[in-house]
């Protein structure tokens, strides 16, 4: 099982205490350990199981303002003694930069808040066997579906996080997920596609039967697509799609991002880059979040923050060093964001879908097209033509393009946001886009 | 070689004695270990941001049913930490009756030196290159607002001990040099990136001031994008240069022709093999034994010693890339493409250096035939979806061809084809193979492997170009 609190705290001062020995002014330390077990199905029957148990620590020690790092899996003391040894050689000859430090004292997490992101239950490899066993069936009902592939995953996780000032604090965490991705085919065409649930407790997973009867659905509805003409049309995102926009505007909202000068967002804070009635949240306390935390991965503590209010663009995500590049206090936000949602808008799916005569929904894209320097996007894309409300049939082999500048300004949300990731989006329509085909 | 038994309580015939007792009824499966170290020193805004350096050491033990894998790996080389990994593979496979296979074929080929990267320049002498670097660029372009370089470097010993206790050894080195730089002018801003890397050491790339011309590429690329217009959309012809932009290759067929998808049928080529599935004169090759290239391999992750597969010969499919477990299950032998990301992950068939060879044409007959058309020259990187066979990869630097002539460049975009129609689509292949230059990794299943391409200049009469442009 999952190395218990004692032994990481144990190893975290061990290493501490010989970085201060070794002539190291500051330095902090992660110790983390993870055990999952996934069993995966594949067309009814049992394909693979595979159990991962992952120790990891990772030390950065200072010498004044210079920094260097080692991380190992290899927690034997002997193995240590000669990590945090070179480490520190390391450290002094490495140049100084004025900006290395730890977090300021007074911005560390002063308390561990419960937010129920534990479930201790232990479920065997064979009740996970018979879940998939109800899933693929659910999945492969349809002779249209060909192939169905599943996993279910159980993570159990524990860290610690210290530092040279005092700061030592860790906390259990764990994920159940399923997933099921299925091959449908005809005549025509060969199609895949997939569905997905992932939760901190195992009763809150969704319903085995469900998952698949909806990964064959979405996969089925594919068959036979066509392929359109170029030409600018409204484009409706699928959440599992919006999503992604919202960590691109993460991205490029990173304090890294913005002190390097490599952000379209650069200098925005307190103007407005978004239309009117979108706001974004990062809200790190929600009970059993799968993006939940107390604190960030320097041990800042994190806050609520919105990030975006009525379209005007409030704050970056700051880590100690950016910060004090950019003269700003850490935010907490060092590793990125915690459970980050653009909040609902006021139209509800169905008025989305009817709200243009003619419209594109995108249920896939592919390719890594979005540049957070110049905000261009361009990608592959899959999804269907929508006319007046209705899915009329599959399109894919087409790309979509834009400019995330335009894009923000252009975003119309609908109100049925779920916390299914841990950054989240309603269904998001977007005008003004272009789409290349034939 | 590491010695991975030297301090554990386990020793090396407990092990063997511990795997042969776990697999005997099983028809494959190895213990694999492995212990790597690796290296990232990172210039950036002016500063050496980062001197970070890594060990990792662990194991992963894996037995083969029929078509089911039992697979669990852990850091703690112990007694007890290979006792339950057993117990686990045991408890998954129940009731096993199948015959160990204990063919596997030796050579004593290698295709890189037996080298730590990492321990053959000092720390003091890589930041003061990087420093270099950054001095070099800023007073060459008053318009450069930020430059990043950095070094990779790692070493990766790998043990594989089969059932019998049989050991297959490699020790492998890899290196990647990167410069990126950010320019601004007139408001805009705009990246250039390029690289160097492969199986040696830092300064088999870097020496003679080689480090400059990574340097004027990169700049070269920021320089040629800062001048870019929109990209135009839809259909047209496309001509690729040569070298890198073989990640078309990579993406559009080389994933089609793994062997898992095919055994699943989940992939758009699983029933074409003997036939015709690319224009005559297209032959592609993924080849595993080019002395010192990134995708190189002495042995696979499996022990199979690497060799060149023909995937496609003159137009024909040839043949798949197999790991055993493929290769058994769909009776044929495995290509020694067998690989995975480290200990953490199952074994994969996977590609290596995957190249189109070269046809007789040449890269200006292919531009005089275009009237519209564009001329791709770098690529970021790539995707396919193997079921629909759709991909896609990102111009990093184009052209618009107008008339038989290189016009403007344009802006990055995202090109999209068809892997299974898109080689028939082939018009003109060119004289000029190039290997890219040392830098791709390929991600499946979560996993990421260095890997290689090369291809001469191609011509293909109808790609989608998704520009914004109408």
């Amino acid at each position: 099982m999952v190395k218990d609190q004692e032994f990481l705290e144990k190893k975290a001062s061990y290493c501490l205490g010989l970085a201060k020995k070794l002539g190291a002014t500051e330095s902090s330390v992660i110790v983390n350990n993870s055990v999952s077990e996934t069993v995966n199905f594949r067309n009814k029957k049992l394909d693979e199981s595979n159990r991962s148990d992952d120790l990891g620590i990772s030390i950065t020690t200072y010498i004044g303002k210079k920094k260097s790092s080692i991380s190992s899996s290899n927690l034997l003391d002997d193995n240590l003694n000669i990590l945090i040894e070179k480490c520190v050689e390391t450290t002094k000859n490495t140049p100084e930069d004025e900006f290395n430090s730890l977090p300021d004292k007074d911005l560390l997490a002063k308390e561990v808040k419960d937010l129920d992101l534990y479930d201790d239950t232990h479920i065997e490899n064979d009740q996970k066997i018979d879940y998939l066993k109800k899933l693929e069936s659910a999945a492969s009902n349809d002779k249209k579906i060909v192939n169905t592939e599943s996993s279910f995953t159980q993570n159990k996780s524990n860290f610690i996080l210290a530092n040279s000032e005092g700061f030592c604090a860790g906390y259990k965490t764990s994920s159940f997920t399923a997933s099921s991705v299925t091959v449908a085919k005809d005549e025509k065409s060969m199609e895949r596609d997939y569905e997905y649930s992932s939760k901190c407790f195992l009763k809150d997973l969704d319903d085995a039967g469900e998952l698949g009867k909806q990964a064959a659905d979405q996969t089925i509805r594919k068959l036979s697509p066509k392929k359109i003409g170029s030409e600018k049309i409204a484009i409706i995102f699928d959440k599992r799609i919006a999503k992604g926009i919202l960590s691109t505007f993460a991205s490029a909202i990173s304090s890294s991002a913005i002190s390097r000068g490599t952000s379209f967002l650069k200098d925005k804070v307190n103007q407005k880059i978004f239309s009117d009635k979108i706001n974004v949240l990062d809200k790190p306390d929600i009970l059993k979040g799968l993006g939940s935390r107390n604190f960030d991965s320097e041990g800042v503590k994190t806050d609520t923050l919105k990030l975006v209010d009525q379209g005007i663009l409030k704050h970056y995500l700051i880590d100690t060093y950016n910060g004090k590049k950019l003269n700003l206090k850490s935010n907490g936000r060092c590793g990125g964001t915690s459970n980050l949602y653009f909040e609902n808008g006021n139209i509800s799916f169905k008025d989305l879908l009817n709200s243009k005569s003619k419209s594109l929904y995108i249920t896939e894209t592919i390719g890594h097209g979005s540049n957070i320097v110049t905000g261009d996007y361009s990608v592959g894309a899959t999804g269907f033509l929508v006319e007046n409300g209705e899915f009329k049939y599959p399109i894919n082999e087409i790309t979509i393009a834009g400019n995330f500048k335009d894009m923000f300004k252009n975003i119309t949300l609908a109100n049925d946001l779920e916390f299914k990731y841990s950054t989240n989006s309603p269904t998001m329509m977007i005008e003004g886009m272009v789409v290349a085909g034939k | 070689m590491s010695n991975f038994f030297k301090k554990s309580d386990l020793s090396r015939s407990e092990a063997e004695n511990i795997i042969s007792d776990t697999l005997q009824k099983c028809d494959d499966g190895e213990l694999y270990l492995e212990n790597s170290k690796s290296e990232s020193i990172l210039l950036d805004d002016n500063k050496i941001k980062n001197s970070s350096y890594n060990s990792d050491l662990g194991f992963g033990f894996r037995a083969i049913s029929d078509e089911v894998v039992a697979y669990s790996h852990s850091n703690e080389i112990s007694k007890s930490s290979l006792k339950q990994s057993s117990e686990n593979l045991k408890s998954t496979l129940k009731s096993v009756k199948g015959t160990y296979n204990h063919e596997i074929p030796k050579s004593n080929k290698k295709y890189y030196e037996n080298i730590n990267p990492i321990e053959q320049k000092s720390l003091n002498e890589k930041i003061k290159i990087l420093n270099e670097v950054n001095n070099y660029l800023r007073s060459k372009d008053d318009n450069i607002k930020q430059v990043t370089a950095n070094f990779l470097g790692e070493q990766k010993s790998v043990e594989i001990i089969r059932s019998g206790g049989e050991t297959l050894t490699d020790v492998r080195p890899l290196i990647r040099f990167n410069v990126s730089v950010m320019l601004e002018k007139n408001g805009r801003k705009e990246t250039g990136v390029y690289g160097v890397g492969g199986r040696q050491s830092y300064d088999s790339y870097l020496k003679d001031d080689n480090w400059k011309s990574v340097c004027d590429e990169a700049l070269r690329i920021a320089s040629v994008n800062l001048e870019s217009k929109p990209a135009p959309a839809g259909e047209m012809k496309v001509v690729l240069g040569p070298g890198w932009p073989a990640i078309l290759i990579h993406e559009a067929v080389g994933h089609g022709l793994e062997g898992d998808f095919n055994r699943k049928k989940t992939s758009a080529f699983h029933n074409l093999m003997g036939q015709k599935v690319a224009s005559e004169g297209v032959t592609i090759v993924d080849d595993g034994t080019i002395d010192n290239r990134r995708g190189s391999l002495t042995i696979d992750d499996e022990g199979t010693p690497t060799e060149k597969t023909v995937l496609i010969e003159n137009g024909i499919l040839k043949n798949f890339m197999q790991d055993r477990l493929n290769a058994r299950l769909m009776k044929t032998k495995s290509t020694g493409s067998g690989r995975r990301e480290n200990y953490r992950h199952i074994v994969l068939p996977r590609m290596r250096n995957t190249m189109m060879l070269s046809g007789n044409q040449t890269q200006d007959e292919m531009i005089k035939a275009v009237d519209k058309g564009i001329f791709a020259v770098s690529f970021g990187g790539g995707q396919v979806d193997i079921t629909s066979g759709k991909f896609v990869f990102n111009c990093t630097e184009a052209y618009e061809i107008v008339n038989g002539k290189i016009g403007s460049p344009i802006k990055g975009a995202t090109l999209i084809g068809d892997g299974p129609s898109i080689l028939k689509e082939v018009s003109m292949v060119g004289n000029d193979m190039m290997m890219d230059p040392g830098i791709g990794t390929c991600g499946k299943a979560g996993q990421g492997v260095p890997v290689g391409v090369a291809q001469p200049s191609i011509l293909i009469n109808k790609m989608t170009v998704g520009g914004t442009k109408l």
